[in-house]
C-alpha cells in the first residue's frame, strides 16, 4: 500500500503512547513498563468516556482500551443524543485513528521550528480556517485570536449553509432545527433525508424508530429515507421549490403554485392533509437543496400546523456561526484571490480537494504568503501549504465536542499522538504565542468557569460520564415570518445535476478509511467506487447499461463517471457523489471520479442544464448485492402462509443453560451501515479490496440486504448475520467438525480446525459463511494489527468464518456475572452489531429467559424465520416490516 | 457367444502372448509413444505449475466465491470419478456375469479407472483452504482430540474414495500377477528382475488358479457395488444439503447412470486409440466396438431419463426454489452448460442406433468424445447452476472460472494421459490370459 | 531333484494327464496352465472355499469396525451436537460402514489368496528352470514333486510318459 508506515514507526509511537491512565485519563508523560501498572488487567480492557468527531459534532462513545490500545468504540448511554448508539462513521473511527497513511512528521521542520515559525506571525492578515467548530475550547481560541485580529473562516462542503440562511430569512437569526421524529405520526420530507448519513444520524434514527412515523418523500434521487417511506415520489430538484408551496397552499398560506404535473399536485395534497390530520403530531422537512426560500416557508407550515415547538424545535445554534455567516469561506477565498490574507491556518480541512470548482481555491491559495496546515492527513491542501502539523485523532486528543443537540462532551485520549501528530489545541496555542500550553490545561480552562467547585471532582465526573450535565442547546422562541419567494429553479433544459455526500467516505474525508472504502453503500451495495447515478428511464433512453462510463457537462466543465440506474430515480437527473477522486491519499484500487470539479459554490448541490453521453468505456463495478429484487420470492422477508416449518424425524436437543438469540426488527431498519461496521471493529473483519469484492469474496459477517419492491425505489432493508440454525445443514455438511453447535445453541466456527472443504457455506442457505481465499489477514495495514480485538481469533488463510453472535462478549458476561455470583441478566449480553444500531432494530438475549426483550419479540404476530419451510430452526428470527405483515 | 465369435480366426495362445507383451516395442510404435508422451508433459508442467501457485497463494487464484465455492475443482472430481465407473464395471460386472468379450477390454478399462480415480481424488485435496490437513478426515484422534464427522456427505465420500482407489488398485493388480509373470518369462536382466518381483512368484499353478479365481470373483463381487455407492455418495455431497436444484432423492442413481455413460465414453476413446496406436485390432475387435456402442447408447439414454427424472421431480416438488433453479438451467446465466450438455451427451449417440455408425470407428470415436465432453458440461452445469442462485437473491453472485483452473483441469488430463502412456509402455494392456480363455472357450487355442 | 515336469500342448491333455496321475494314487503333484483351466483344480482334489469366507468375514469386520469407531467417536469419545442430529446417527453411519466394509472384503480377498497360495515366492525351483517358461506364455505343465511317496524316477516318468506328454524334465531343487 502506498505510502505505508513502518511497523517500527508504530511500535515508537505506541510505546511513546504507554498509558493512559484511568478515569480520567490523566496521562500527561510516558511511563516506563517495568511496573505493573495498578489498574490494568492483562486481557482486561479498560473502558473510557470520550467522543469522536463527526463534521464538527460530538459522537459521544465509550471506547474500549486493551492494555492501551482503543480498539472499539460504543455508543455511550449516558449521552441523551447517542443513547448508546453510533453511526457506521464512528464505528470506523479506530481504524482512523491506525490509518497507515495518517502523516507522520511536522514538514519542513519540527515543533519547534513551526512554533518559531507562527510566534511571529501578526494576527491582523492572519486566517483560519477550520470545519464546522462545536468545541467551547475552540471556540474560545478561536475568539482570542478574533479579538488579536485574526480571521475565522469555515468551510464544510457537506453544510447546512441553506438552512442558516432560511432561518435568518423565517425568523431574522440563527437557530438550530430538530426534528424530533419520536413525537411524529406522520412525516413529509421534501428532498430531506434524516435517517440518513449525517452529523444527527444516529439521534434521528432513534426517533423514527420509537415514532415510526409514516414517511412520505419527495426527492430527486433515492435516500434513506426515501427508500424506507410509505409513499415516495420522484420530482427533479428544481421542482420542490414548487411541491412545497403547492402544500403550503394547500394549508393556505401561500398562492397555489402554477405548473405542476398531476402526480406532483397529487401528492402535495397527500402530504398536506397529512399535516392537517395530525396536527402537533407531523412535520414537514425539506433538505440543502432546495432554496433557503423554501426553507423558510417550510418553518411558516410547520408553525402554522402546530408543529412548531412540539415535533420541530428551535434552539440556539449549536455550533458556532462564523464572522461571515453562511459566505465565510467564499468571503475568505475572495480576500486571498485579493491578496489581502498574509498567512492561513487550515485546521482539519481540506478546500484543495473540497472546494466548488468555480472558486479556484488552489490559485487563491498560491497569492497567500504564508500557508499552515494541520490535518490527519498529508493531503491535497497539505501538499499546497509551507507547513504541514499532523493533527491528533480525537482519540488522542484533549478538547471538547457537541453533539447535535448540543450536549457537551469532554473528549479525553486514550492514547498519546500513535504517529507523532500534535493536538489541536496546542497547535492554536503556538499560535496565540504560548507553545508550552497544555492541551489538557486548555481544555481544563474552558470548563473551570463552567462545572464551578469542587471542579476537580465536577472535572473527573464529567470525564467519568462524557457529557457534560446541562450543555443541551437552550429552547430559542422563534416565530416564523413570511418569507420571500423562491427564485427561479436553475435555468436551462437537459437534465439536471443533484449533488450528494458520498453514504460511506462522505465528503472525501473518509476517502482513505479502507473499511468505509469496502462498507457496501446502503442503497447501491458499490464498495470502492462512485458512481453517476441515473434513472432508469435515462438508461433505456440513452442505451446505458451499469458500469458504462458516460461524460457530464454542466457549466462548461466535465467529468466522466461509471454510470448506474438507481430506482426512484427522477427521469432527467443524475446524481453525482461528493468526496472520491482524491488526488493524494487515496487508496488503490478506490475508484470514483471527482463531483466538486463541477460543483459551483452559488448552486452548491443542484446544477442545471447539464448533459451526459456515453464514452463506449465500461469499468469493473464492484457490488455485494448484484441482484436487488427479490424475483418472485416475495414470502422471504414475511411470514409464510403455510405451516412455519416442517416437522423434524429428530429429537429435539436441550439447551438448559441458555438460548441465545436474535430478533431483527426489519419495520426499524434504515440500512445505516452501523451494524455492519461495529461487526468488523470487532471481530477482526479484513478488508479485501475491490476486485475481491467484485468477484464476490468480501469478508463483512453482517451483511444489510436492500430489496427494492417495486420501481419507485422503496426498499426493504434486511441485516442479515448467521441463522445459527439449530438445525443446522452447515454443520452437518463438515466432514471434520470444525463446525458444531455449542450448548446454547451457537453454530460454532473451529477455525484450528477447519480445513475449508467449503461444504458449509455450500449448503447454507443464507449464504453467511466467508471464505479466507486468500491470506486476507495478513494483506491487512501492518497497522492495523493494533486495531485487533485481542479475544477474537484472526483467521488464517484457508479457512472459513462467519458470524458468532459475538461469543466472545456473551463469554466476558457470564464471566463477570459468574464471579458476581449472579444470572445474567437480559441486556447484559449484546452483540456488536445489535449494540451500535441506532433504531435497536436488533435485539439480542436468551430465548429461556422468558422476560427478555427476544422472547418478547418472537411472540409477535410480525415474528418470521427466514426460509422456515427448511427446518433449519434459525435462532435469529425476524419481525416483518409493517407494511409486509 | 458361440453366435458371434469374439476374436477372429487364426489366433492361438502364443500369438496373443506376442501381440499384447510386444504391442509397445516397435520403433514405429514407440515414436508414436513418444509423440503422445509429449503433448501429454506440458500439461504435466501446467499441473505442477497451477497446484504449485495454488499451494503458494490459496483457493483465492481460482474464481471461486461466495456463493460459488465450488467450482472447476468439483466439477473435475465429479467427471474423473465418473469415468473410472465404466472400468469397474466392464471387470466386475461383466466378469461375474461370464461376457467373455470383456477379457479384452477390462486391463486397460481398469488402469483406467485407477487413474481417473486418482485424478478424482487430488482435487477434493486441491481445493481445501488447507490441503496439508486433509488427513485429518481419517478416523484418527488428532491433537484436539477430535473425531471426522461421519454424518457429513464430504466424510462419506472421502472414505468411499479411499476405499474406491484401494479396490481398484487390488483388483488391477490381482488381475496383472498372472500377465506379470507372463512377462517376466519373456524378458530378462532388470526388466526381469523388476516383472518378477511384481509377479511375486507366479507359476500358474492349478490350485493357485482355483483361490485366484475365488479371489478375484470375491473382489469383483465387492466392486461391483462400489461402482454404485461411490458416485451414489458423490451425488449425496450434492443431495445432503438444502441447495435447491441439488436437494432431490433422484441424485444418486442420476449420478450413477452418468458416471457409467462417460466411462464409456472414455473406454471406447482408449479402445479405439490402442487398438490404432498399438495394432491390438486382433485383440480389440470391431465386434468389441460395436458391444460398446451398444452400451454407450443404452447409458446414454439411461442418463436421459435421469435428465428428465430430475426435471420432472423439481417441477412435481411444487417448490418455487426447485422451479426456479430449473429454469435457472435451461435460460440462466449458464443455460449455455445445460444446452451444451444436452447436445453432446444426447445428439451425437444417436447415429448409434446404426450398426453402420457403430462399425465406423471414427463415428464411435467422436460420439464418444462428445459424451466425454457433454458430461463434464453436465457437472457444470448441476454445480454451478445450484450454487450461483439458492435462497436469497442478495446473495446470487456468477462464478468465472480462472486461468489457473483450467490449466489445473487440463493438467490433470495430462498426468492421467501420462500415467497411462507408462502402463500402455510397461504392462500388458490387454489381459493376456483372459484374452487365452476366451480363445480356449471358443476352441481356437 | 525337485519333481518330474511333463510339458503337454492344450489343457484338455493337461487335464486327462492330472485325472490319470492322480487315479495312479499321486497326491504331491500340480499342474500349471497359462490360464486358469475350468476343472483342472478339482482333478488335483481341491476342495477348498476359505477365500470367499475370508472375503466375507473381512467386509463384515471392516463394516462392523467403521459402525463401531463412528459410533464411539461421536457418542463416546467426543459427542457434541451437530447440526441437530442424534449423536448415534445410523442411517449416516451406515454409508461409510459399506465402504469400509468393501475395502477390507477386498483386501481379505486379495492378501489372503496370496497368503494361501504361498506368494510372494521369490525363489522356485520351476521359476528357475528355462522350459518352464512357457508355462505362462502357450504351454501346459504336470509336475509330480520328489517327495510324493510313491515317486519313483523311473516309474513315474513311465506313467508321465504313457500320457503323451512333449517332454518330459527332471527339475533340480
Amino acid at each position: 500500500m502506498k505510502g505505508t508506515v513502518s511497523r517500527r514507526a508504530v511500535l515508537k509511537g505506541l510505546a511513546a503512547a504507554g498509558l493512559t491512565g484511568c478515569g480520567d485519563g490523566a496521562a500527561r508523560r510516558s511511563i516506563p513498563y517495568a511496573d505493573q501498572p495498578e489498574g490494568v488487567v492483562p486481557g482486561v480492557p479498560d473502558w473510557y468516556a470520550t467522543a469522536v468527531e463527526f463534521q464538527g459534532h460530538a459522537q459521544p462513545v465509550l471506547a474500549e482500551s486493551h492494555m492501551g490500545r482503543p480498539t472499539k468504540l460504543e455508543g455511550n448511554p449516558d449521552s441523551p443524543w447517542a443513547r448508546g448508539a453510533t453511526d457506521a462513521f464512528t464505528q470506523a473511527a479506530c481504524a482512523v485513528l491506525y490509518d497507515p497513511q495518517r502523516s507522520l512528521a511536522i514538514r519542513p521542520g519540527d515543533w519547534d521550528a513551526f512554533t518559531r515559525a507562527v510566534a511571529g506571525l501578526p494576527a491582523r492578515g492572519l486566517r483560519i480556517l477550520t470545519g464546522t467548530v462545536t468545541s467551547p475550547t475552540l471556540a474560545r481560541q478561536l475568539a482570542a485570536l478574533t479579538a488579536a485580529g485574526a480571521r475565522w473562516h469555515v468551510h464544510e462542503p457537506v453544510g447546512g449553509e441553506a438552512a442558516t440562511r432560511a432561518a435568518r430569512l423565517a425568523f431574522g437569526r440563527v437557530v438550530d432545527t430538530h426534528l424530533r421524529l419520536d413525537r411524529c405520526r406522520a412525516v413529509v420530507a421534501i428532498d430531506a433525508d434524516p435517517l440518513g448519513p449525517g452529523p444527527d444520524q444516529v439521534r434521528l434514527l432513534r426517533g423514527w424508530s420509537e415514532g415510526r412515523p409514516r414517511l412520505m418523500v419527495a426527492e430527486p434521487t433515492l435516500s434513506a429515507t426515501g427508500a424506507v417511506a410509505r409513499d415516495r415520489l420522484a420530482v427533479p430538484a428544481r421542482r420542490l421549490p414548487m411541491v412545497v408551496e403547492r402544500i403550503a397552499a394547500e394549508l393556505g398560506l401561500a398562492p397555489p403554485p402554477p405548473g405542476l404535473t398531476e402526480a406532483e399536485a397529487a401528492w402535495a395534497a397527500a402530504a398536506a392533509q397529512a399535516l392537517a390530520v395530525h396536527p402537533g403530531r407531523a412535520l414537514l422537512a425539506a433538505g440543502a437543496t432546495l432554496p433557503a426560500e423554501s426553507l423558510a416557508l417550510v418553518h411558516m407550515v410547520n408553525q402554522a400546523a402546530g408543529n412548531t415547538g412540539r415535533t420541530v424545535v428551535h434552539t440556539e445554534p449549536v455550533a458556532v456561526v462564523p464572522p461571515d455567516g453562511e459566505d465565510s469561506f467564499a468571503a475568505l477565498v475572495t480576500d486571498m484571490a485579493a491578496g489581502r490574507v498574509e498567512a492561513m491556518l487550515i485546521l482539519e480541512s481540506n478546500p484543495a480537494h473540497t472546494a466548488p470548482a468555480d472558486l479556484n481555491f488552489g490559485a487563491a491559495l498560491a497569492r497567500v504568503p504564508l500557508k499552515l496546515h494541520a490535518g490527519l492527513f498529508d493531503d491535497e491542501t497539505a501538499a499546497l501549504c509551507d507547513w504541514h502539523v499532523p493533527l491528533a485523532h480525537p482519540l488522542e486528543d484533549w478538547t471538547d465536542l457537541r453533539a447535535a443537540d448540543g450536549t457537551a462532551t469532554v473528549v479525553q485520549p486514550l492514547i498519546d499522538p500513535v504517529f507523532g501528530a500534535r493536538r489541536r489545541h496546542e497547535i492554536l496555542a503556538a499560535v496565540l504565542g504560548e507553545p508550552a500550553a497544555e492541551a489538557r490545561r486548555i481544555v481544563m480552562d474552558t470548563w473551570r468557569p463552567v462545572l464551578g467547585a469542587p471542579f476537580e471532582a465536577l472535572w473527573r465526573g464529567v470525564l467519568h460520564e462524557g457529557v457534560v450535565p446541562g450543555t443541551e442547546a437552550r429552547p430559542a422562541r422563534v416565530t416564523a415570518g413570511p418569507p420571500p419567494p423562491s427564485p427561479p429553479g436553475p435555468a436551462g433544459d437537459g437534465l439536471e445535476i443533484v449533488f450528494r455526500p458520498d453514504p460511506t467516505v462522505w465528503d472525501g474525508r473518509f476517502a482513505p478509511i479502507a473499511w468505509l472504502q469496502e462498507l457496501p453503500k446502503p442503497l447501491t451495495k458499490l464498495t470502492w467506487d462512485a458512481v453517476a447515478a441515473i434513472s432508469p428511464v435515462l438508461a433505456a433512453r440513452l442505451g446505458i447499461a451499469d458500469g458504462d462510463v458516460v461524460e457530464i457537462a454542466a457549466g462548461g466543465r466535465s467529468l466522466a463517471a461509471p454510470a448506474w440506474t438507481l430506482p426512484g430515480q427522477a427521469d432527467d437527473t443524475v446524481t453525482l457523489f461528493l468526496g472520491h477522486g482524491r488526488q493524494r491519499v487515496a487508496l488503490p484500487g478506490a475508484g470514483g471520479y471527482d463531483a466538486y470539479r463541477l460543483r459551483r459554490s452559488d448552486s452548491p448541490w443542484v446544477l442545471g442544464g447539464a448533459s451526459l453521453g456515453r464514452t463506449g468505456a465500461r469499468v469493473e463495478l464492484a457490488t455485494t448485492q448484484p441482484h436487488r429484487r427479490l424475483h418472485g420470492h416475495d414470502d422471504l422477508l414475511r411470514p409464510s402462509a403455510g405451516p412455519a416449518e416442517p416437522p423434524s424425524l429428530y429429537p429435539d436437543w436441550e439447551y438448559p443453560r441458555s438460548a441465545w438469540g436474535m430478533v431483527i426488527d426489519l419495520d426499524l431498519c434504515a440500512g445505516c451501515n452501523a451494524c455492519v461496521i461495529a461487526c468488523q471493529a470487532e471481530n477482526n473483519i479484513p478488508v479485501v479490496g475491490k476486485s475481491e469484492v467484485a468477484r464476490g469474496r468480501e469478508m463483512h459477517w453482517l451483511r444489510v440486504d436492500i430489496y427494492h419492491d417495486g420501481d419507485d425505489g422503496r426498499a426493504q432493508f434486511a441485516p442479515i448475520p448467521c441463522m445459527h440454525c439449530e438445525k443446522a445443514p452447515c454443520e452437518l455438511g463438515c466432514p471434520v467438525n470444525a463446525t458444531v453447535h455449542g450448548p446454547e445453541g451457537l453454530n460454532q466456527m473451529v477455525y484450528n480446525r477447519c480445513i475449508g472443504t467449503r461444504t458449509c457455506s455450500s449448503y447454507c442457505p443464507y449464504k453467511v459463511r466467508r471464505f479466507n481465499f486468500f491470506d486476507y489477514a495478513g494483506i491487512q495495514p501492518d497497522t492495523h494489527r493494533y486495531l485487533r480485538n485481542p479475544d477474537v481469533t484472526v483467521r488464517a488463510n484457508g479457512v472459513m468464518e462467519k458470524c458468532t453472535y459475538c461469543v466472545q462478549r456473551i463469554r466476558r458476561a457470564q464471566i463477570a456475572a459468574r464471579a458476581e455470583d449472579r444470572p445474567v441478566a437480559d441486556g447484559s449480553v449484546t452483540t456488536a452489531c445489535a449494540q451500535a444500531c441506532p433504531s435497536r432494530a436488533i435485539a439480542f438475549g436468551d430465548l429461556n429467559d422468558p422476560k427478555s426483550r427476544v422472547a418478547a419479540l418472537r411472540s409477535s404476530p410480525r415474528h418470521f424465520a427466514m426460509l422456515a419451510h427448511l427446518g433449519t430452526r434459525p435462532r435469529t428470527t425476524y419481525l416483518a416490516n409493517r407494511r409486509e405483515a | 457367444m458361440a453366435r458371434h465369435p469374439i476374436l477372429p480366426p487364426r489366433q492361438d495362445y502364443a500369438m496373443v502372448t506376442a501381440e499384447v507383451a510386444d504391442a509397445a516395442h516397435g520403433p514405429a510404435i514407440r515414436r508414436r509413444w513418444w509423440v503422445a508422451m509429449a503433448a501429454a508433459l506440458p500439461l504435466v508442467a501446467a499441473f505442477l505449475a497451477s497446484t504449485g501457485l495454488l499451494f503458494w497463494l490459496g483457493t483465492g487464484v481460482w474464481g471461486i466465491n461466495i456463493p460459488v465455492n465450488w467450482g472447476l475443482a468439483i466439477i473435475n472430481t465429479v467427471w474423473w470419478v465418473g469415468i473410472g465407473h465404466a472400468g469397474t464395471l466392464i471387470s466386475s460386472l461383466l466378469l461375474l456375469m461370464g461376457e467373455g468379450w470383456r477379457n479384452s477390454l477390462n486391463r486397460f478399462a481398469e488402469a483406467m479407472t485407477l487413474f481417473a480415480a486418482m485424478m478424482a481424488g487430488l482435487f477434493p485435496i486441491l481445493h481445501l483452504g488447507r490441503p496439508e490437513l486433509f488427513y485429518w478426515n481419517f478416523p484418527i484422534p488428532s491433537t484436539f482430540g477430535v473425531w471426522p464427522q461421519f454424518r457429513s456427505p464430504l466424510a462419506w465420500d472421502f472414505f468411499s474414495f479411499v476405499s474406491y482407489i484401494l479396490v481398484s488398485l487390488a483388483f488391477w493388480y490381482v488381475g496383472l500377477i498372472p500377465d506379470l509373470a507372463t512377462l517376466r518369462d519373456r524378458s530378462h536382466g532388470a526388466a526381469r528382475a523388476i516383472y518378477g518381483a511384481l509377479a511375486l512368484g507366479w507359476r500358474g499353478s492349478a490350485v493357485h488358479w482355483a483361490r485366484w479365481r475365488q479371489a478375484y470373483l470375491g473382489i469383483a463381487a465387492a466392486a461391483f457395488h462400489l461402482v454404485i455407492s461411490v458416485h451414489s455418495g458423490v451425488a449425496m455431497l450434492f443431495a445432503g444439503g438444502p441447495v435447491p436444484g441439488w436437494h432431490t432423492t433422484v441424485f444418486p442413481p442420476y449420478f450413477v447412470f452418468g458416471a457409467v455413460f462417460s466411462g464409456f465414453a472414455v473406454v471406447i476413446m482408449l479402445a479405439i486409440g490402442l487398438r490404432t496406436a498399438f495394432r491390438l485390432a486382433p485383440l480389440i475387435t470391431p465386434r468389441h466396438l460395436d458391444i460398446l456402442g451398444r452400451l454407450l447408447l443404452a447409458t446414454g439414454l439411461l442418463t436421459l431419463y435421469g435428465y428428465l427424472a430430475d426435471a420432472f421431480h423439481a417441477w412435481y416438488s411444487g417448490d418455487a426454489y426447485e422451479i426456479r433453479t430449473l429454469l435457472d438451467r435451461v435460460e440462466g446465466e449458464y443455460a449455455w452448460s445445460a444446452w451444451t450438455a444436452v447436445a453432446l451427451n444426447f445428439g451425437a449417440i444417436q447415429l448409434l442406433w446404426w450398426r453402420r455408425a457403430r462399425g465406423s470407428q471414427p463415428v464411435l470415436f467422436a460420439a464418444a468424445l462428445s459424451v466425454a465432453a457433454g458430461m463434464w458440461f453436465e457437472r457444470y452445469m448441476l454445480i454451478v447452476s445450484g450454487l450461483y442462485r439458492d435462497y436469497l437473491p442478495s446473495s446470487w453472485h456468477i462464478y468465472d472460472a480462472s486461468l489457473w483452473e483450467w490449466l489445473l483441469f487440463a493438467g490433470t488430463v495430462g498426468v492421467f494421459a501420462m500415467l497411462f502412456l507408462l502402463f500402455a509402455r510397461w504392462l500388458p494392456m490387454v489381459s493376456i490370459f483372459e484374452v487365452k480363455e476366451v480363445l480356449e472357450r471358443e476352441g481356437k487355442g | 531333484m525337485f519333481c518330474l515336469l511333463a510339458e503337454f500342448a492344450t489343457h484338455q491333455k493337461l487335464t486327462e494327464a492330472a485325472g490319470a496321475v492322480r487315479r495312479a494314487g499321486y497326491t504331491r503333484m500340480d499342474a500349471y496352465s497359462p490360464f486358469p483351466v475350468e476343472g483342472l483344480a478339482d482333478d488335483l482334489g481341491f476342495t477348498e472355499d476359505k477365500v470367499p469366507w475370508l472375503t466375507f468375514l473381512g467386509g463384515l469386520a471392516g463394516a462392523a469396525a467403521m459402525v463401531f469407531i463412528q459410533w464411539w467417536a461421536s457418542v463416546v469419545d467426543y459427542p457434541i451436537d451437530v447440526g441437530g442430529r442424534p449423536l448415534a446417527s445410523w442411517p449416516a453411519f451406515l454409508f461409510p460402514a459399506f465402504e469400509v466394509g468393501t475395502l477390507w472384503a477386498v483386501l481379505a480377498a486379495a492378501i489372503g489368496m496370496l497368503v494361501m497360495n504361498g506368494l510372494p515366492a521369490g525363489r522356485h525351483p520351476l521359476l528357475r528352470f528355462e522350459a518352464f517358461h512357457l508355462a505362462t506364455d502357450d504351454k501346459f505343465f504336470l509336475a509330480i514333486l520328489a517327495d510324493d511317496p510313491r515317486f519313483d524316477p523311473t516309474a513315474t516318468r513311465r506313467l508321465l510318459d504313457g500320457l503323451g506328454p512333449e517332454g518330459i524334465w527332471e527339475v533340480p531343487p
